[in-house]
């Protein structure tokens, strides 16, 4: 199958059945694994056991990002090439997004108390983290408050290309101003800075969220689908009646 | 496994992380199964899409 034929929203359906199960086994999987490594990881010399936290945080925080990511490619493909699927993936993708940044700010917090000695500060990481949830708050409204669908998937990806830019501002927020949010120490230059006993739980606890955010993106995909199938045939039903009365 | 003494902010995480996810799940399971069952039932009225009316 070509990849264009995925623009068919009957053959990407006939994909996610066939690829969605695999996907949730995995998901499950790496999962399971994640978890007793992330249970068996030894406590960090300064965070104590809250380093647990970590396995929850990190990986929420990434998918947070990823999910605009995807949504502003997706956001490209409905403006400029009016892709069917773009606008169906961009739908299904804010709300996921936002739950996982939800859980980065919650988990974040909750390791900020005992760590940091409160829960929040309005430092450059963790208040362009909660512009992102506000962003992802303000695309779901548009797009499931618009009384014409099209419209709404406009501004909704319009919305989304201008949100994109505090992505950088959440990576290099840590370089460009004096957080208390510690600086990158997973992805830097001269490598990783955390302890091969903590990283790998770490990655294996990323591995599954990500899994976890796909198979839920192509679940939400296929019932976007078949939202817009049930309207269509719903706006069919209601003209039929109207022309018989 | 000890959790030490921050053990209630290690759990809390958890069980929010766990709740979320969960609500997630719950909310493409049954949006999925009510798509489902309105879509049998406009079929089952006779509605059908003018994609399938031509045999697609």
């Amino acid at each position: 199958m070509a990849i264009i034929d995925l623009a068919n929203p009957t053959r990407f359906l006939r994909l996610v059945d066939r690829v969605l199960p695999w996907l949730a086994a995995a998901t499950v999987l790496a999962f399971a694994f994640g978890i007793v490594q992330a249970m068996n990881a030894p406590d960090d010399y300064q965070q104590g056991a809250t380093v647990k936290i970590m396995f929850l945080h990190v990986p929420s925080a990434w998918l947070g990002m990823m999910g605009w990511t995807l949504m502003s490619a997706a956001a490209l493909g409905t403006l400029v090439w009016r892709h069917p699927l773009a606008d169906v993936a961009g739908k299904a993708a804010a709300p996921l997004g936002a739950c996982f940044t939800f859980i980065c700010l919650v988990t974040g917090s909750l390791w900020g108390r005992p760590t940091w000695g409160t829960y929040w500060v309005w430092d450059a990481r963790l208040t362009s983290m909660l512009v992102l949830l506000l962003l992802y708050l303000g695309v779901i409204a548009l797009y499931w408050t618009a009384e014409d669908p099209n419209r709404g998937s406009r501004a909704a990806a319009v919305l989304t290309l201008v949100g994109a830019l505090n992505l950088p501002i959440i990576k290099f927020s840590v370089d460009w101003w004096n957080t208390l949010h510690q600086p990158a120490s997973i992805l830097r230059m001269g490598g990783s800075a955390i302890d091969k006993s903590i990283l790998i739980p770490l990655l294996v606890m990323t591995l599954a969220f990500t899994l976890l955010f796909f198979t839920l993106h192509l679940a939400a995909m296929r019932n976007e689908i078949l939202r817009r199938r049930v309207r269509t045939m719903q706006m069919m039903q209601a003209q039929t009646l109207a022309e018989a009365t | 496994m000890s959790l030490g003494p921050h053990a209630d902010f290690i759990i809390a995480s958890y069980a929010v992380t766990a709740f979320v996810i969960a609500a997630m799940i719950a909310w493409v399971v049954l949006d999925h199964v009510s798509l489902k069952r309105v879509l049998g039932d406009l079929e089952e009225q006779g509605v059908t899409r003018r994609s399938r009316k031509g045999g697609a």
